[in-house]
């Protein structure tokens, strides 16, 4: 394999990596704020034990989250040179401004909630947790306003073969960012909501038959919490997946087209469900075999019989444009195959939420073991989505590392073969590549383990208000941390 | 002043954060086998960073990301040439942040002593590695005409760059012993507080010879002598201090002598950020550099910003002021793999 390829792959699997579980820390601070609130609100020790239940699993996640990080941001540099030195001016900026924006609060305000429970004031220590929750979700806002740019540049021209930046609040708000971010938010909610629902599900039948009926009543809110987050997100999925489809099929026309493996130039262009071809990424060898008439139109302009434009046609108009020579064609399988496991497994997951609504509806308890394992096989359906949801964007874009823009400005696009580093070779892209994936490996049977033994454990018999506000607690300084490593 | 050495400053401030911060947690790392000798004794040293090691890590990404913005050629050809070395840094800092926050995750001393390893090794790879990076960008590289780095991985270890590499590695081991010192009590204070005065004394015959190495042969500017002379000084200061143990001025003298060896590293860059050996191929302030929009939106951005961020870390110290001691750490609160009730 040539240096290209290994890059490409050795950006796959760290980026993929990474984003199994950012949408988790993304999701799950706010829920674990809202947590904190209610018992802040109510004084409801249950609340108190939950939050600090699912703030163990979140730091958990979180740890390695940031840990693959620091690889995205420096992996430019390293295996992307010569991308870097072409999108620099415009890509840098809302890189460097997340970390200071976004970057430090989170850090930082973490620190201070995780080791502050007897050291702040309970309103002080509450206003940390929801800093957090509101800096990942800006944090999210800033890498997606870099990944939009290479999706749709503007605000920048082409000055000496480079692109430099004419407007920063063009970048800060590309029509793409604003239909990307509340999509990714959306996800990262859906996530989140799966996941805390699924594991107090689990844990609440497990309670009801164990005669444990105290104990399953706590667990019960949760479940609740997380089933109407994972609606809010699913239904929030919908709305801003379909207006993104349709900001997708004018900015980025070949990547819909292939979503959808349509070759030829149509009007009323049915949506495909089965498709059978191929994997010489030649469109005409494509069959579709089980497809709905006009929909994809309608996804694309709201008409079931507008037109849309085929791969072949894309190819040809592409050549004339940006010149011969260049299959202009993302992988077809791959592009075709993510979008609609993204969105199976996104509704799939959304309609287990409506489910669980009904299941649950008027104060009804389920206590069965199926429920219970639907619970947990439903935790990873969104995780999958996400990733797949990457893998379709990214793949989609190809050949192109910075996408033209058709309607905009002239010059500034790259191709993924003109971004790699030049002076890199393919054995050291073969040693991080290896070096990388194995320690990921570990890392994540690690953090399986950890998740699935924290999960099991559950909530805390019991748990004390340390906070320096309860007056029976002894002065700060005579007694032990109340938390530490 | 040029926006584009404005920036240049505005960088070696974000290392000088980095370096000032990190300095003190790699220190506390890597000293982790030698003053922690029980687990107890272990657990006060990792608290001690406890609520700050991440934020501190910030300002390297924070520094990354400026770099990239300000200087996209620099980020480029710096990061893709010296690919292994940076590899090894980002491994060793992936293993020493999952150490950390999983190491209380499991009741076990096995499971323990692997993190403590993830710490350990952790600490000691990029402490030295920070260093021999420096040293390189110092001593100049060998550039193409495209500014493309084509040296190889076995140039960057030259004698002068090993030397930088163990210059960072004992100014931070110094730097962590002051702030253990400074933020422990009892037994552990005082061995840590003996430990900085030895190690301070070879600090200042490493980083002091490494300093007028890198003046006499490669400063660009006569002035950095000021800056070798601020270290050297304040590196003295901290052999007194610590022999006084004076706690608080021998962290602050400490700091300063970091200030003082980054004013040197960048100072003796300039103009130039990555100096060629055939200077024609020099990457410069200039030829680096962003565009003057893009440089003007990021300077309002980090004006606006860096204070505020120094005004809540600031505040992060002060919240967790105490020192800690064995009586503070309490029992362990993790789970066994196994479960022992139902």
């Amino acid at each position: 394999m040539e240096a290209l390829d290994l890059a490409r792959w050795q950006f796959g699997i760290t980026t993929v990596y990474h984003f199994i579980f950012v949408p988790l820390t993304i999701g799950l601070s706010p829920l674990i704020a809202i947590m904190q609130t209610i018992w802040y609100r109510t004084g409801d020790e249950r609340w108190l034990r939950l939050t600090k239940f699912f703030g163990k699993l979140f730091l958990i996640n979180f740890a390695i989250g940031v840990a693959t990080g620091i690889v995205q941001e420096f992996q430019f540099g390293m295996n992307w040179s010569e991308y870097s030195r072409f999108v620099g001016d415009v890509f840098g900026a809302p890189l460097a401004m997340e970390a200071l924006a976004a970057f430090f609060i989170e850090s930082t305000f973490l620190g201070l909630w995780i080791f502050g429970w007897d050291k702040l004031p309970k309103k002080i220590h509450l206003a940390t947790i929801w800093l957090v929750a509101f800096a990942t979700n800006l944090s999210a806002y800033f890498i997606l306003a870099a990944n939009s740019w290479m999706q749709h540049p503007v605000g920048a021209e082409l000055v000496n073969g480079r692109a430099q930046m004419t407007d920063i609040g063009a970048v800060l708000r590309n029509p793409t960012l604003l239909a990307a971010f509340p999509h990714t938010i959306t996800a990262a909610l859906l996530t989140a909501g799966t996941f805390v629902a699924g594991i107090a599900a689990w844990l609440m039948v497990r309670a009801a038959r164990g005669k444990k009926l105290e104990l399953a009543g706590l667990y019960r809110p949760a479940v609740m919490l997380g089933v109407i987050v994972m609606l809010i997100g699913g239904l929030g999925l919908f709305v801003t997946g379909d207006q993104q489809a349709k900001l997708m099929f004018k900015q980025q026309p070949m990547k819909m087209a292939s979503a959808e493996a349509l070759c030829e130039t149509t009007d009323g262009a049915s949506f495909s469900i089965l498709a059978i071809g191929d994997l010489t990424n030649n469109c005409t060898g494509v069959n579709h075999v089980i497809q709905v008439p006009g929909l994809t139109s309608f996804l694309a302009s709201g008409d079931f019989n507008s037109r849309l434009e085929g791969v072949d046609n894309l190819q040809k108009s592409y050549e004339q444009k940006y010149g011969t020579g260049q299959d202009y064609k993302p992988n077809l399988v791959v592009t075709y195959w993510s979008f609609r496991l993204m969105i199976g497994l996104g509704i799939g997951s959304a309609a287990l939420s409506l489910a669980a609504l009904w299941l649950m509806r008027k104060g009804r308890f389920p206590t069965s073991r199926w429920f219970a394992r639907l619970a947990i096989w439903a935790i990873p359906t969104p995780f999958l989505a996400s990733s797949l949801g990457w893998v379709f964007t990214e793949m989609g874009r190809q050949p192109w590392i910075v996408a033209p823009n058709p309607t905009g400005i002239d010059g500034v696009w790259l191709l993924t073969s003109r971004g790699v580093s030049t002076v890199v070779t393919p054995a050291e892209i073969i040693i991080s590549m290896v070096a990388f994936t194995l320690l990921y490996a570990g890392l994540a049977v690690v953090w399986y383990k950890l998740i699935h033994r924290y999960a099991i454990e559950g909530v805390a018999d019991s748990e004390q208000d340390v906070s320096p506000d309860n007056p029976d607690n002894p002065d700060a300084a005579d007694r032990p941390l109340s938390f530490a490593y | 002043m040029e926006l584009s050495t404005v920036w240049f400053l505005l960088i070696a401030v974000l290392w000088t954060g980095y370096l000032v911060l990190e300095g003190f947690d790699f220190g506390v790392g890597m000293l982790l086998p030698i003053l922690g000798r029980k687990d107890t004794e272990r657990r006060v040293l990792i608290n001690t960073i406890g609520p700050v090691w991440d934020g501190n890590e910030v300002w390297l990404l924070t520094a990354g990301g400026a770099t990239f913005a300000a200087f996209p050629e620099w980020y480029a050809t710096l990061f893709s040439g010296f690919y292994l070395a940076l590899l090894l840094i980002l491994l060793a800092l992936i293993m020493r942040i999952v150490s950390f926050e999983w190491r209380g995750k499991i009741n076990d001393a096995a499971w323990r002593g692997r993190a403590d390893l993830g710490i350990i090794i952790g600490s000691w790879v990029p402490s030295i590695l920070w260093g021999v990076a420096f040293g390189n960008l110092v001593r100049g590289v060998e550039l193409d005409k495209a500014h493309q780095y084509v040296g190889g991985f076995f140039a960057l270890l030259n004698p002068f760059a090993l030397l930088g590499g163990a210059t960072t590695l004992m100014i931070f081991l110094t730097h962590g012993a002051i702030y253990l010192a400074l933020k422990t009590d009892g037994d552990l204070r005082e061995r840590a507080g003996a430990l900085a005065s030895k190690l301070s004394i070879v600090t200042v015959v490493v980083a002091g010879t490494f300093a007028v190495w890198a003046q006499v042969a490669y400063s660009r500017n006569t002035w950095t002598w000021a800056a070798v002379v601020l270290a050297a000084v304040a590196l003295v200061g901290v052999v007194v201090a610590t022999r006084l143990r004076r706690e608080g001025w021998a962290f602050i003298l400490s700091a300063v002598a970091i200030v003082g060896a980054v004013v040197l590293i960048f100072g003796s860059l300039y103009p130039n950020v990555m100096p060629a050996f055939d200077t024609a191929n020099s990457l410069t302030v200039t030829n680096a550099s962003s565009s003057s929009y893009t440089l003007t939106v990021m300077t309002w951005v980090a004006v606006v910003l860096t204070p505020v961020v120094l005004l809540y870390q600031g505040w992060t110290y002060w919240v967790f002021r105490k020192r800690i001691s064995v009586t503070s750490i309490p029992e362990h609160t993790g789970l066994t793999f196994e479960r022992t009730s139902a």
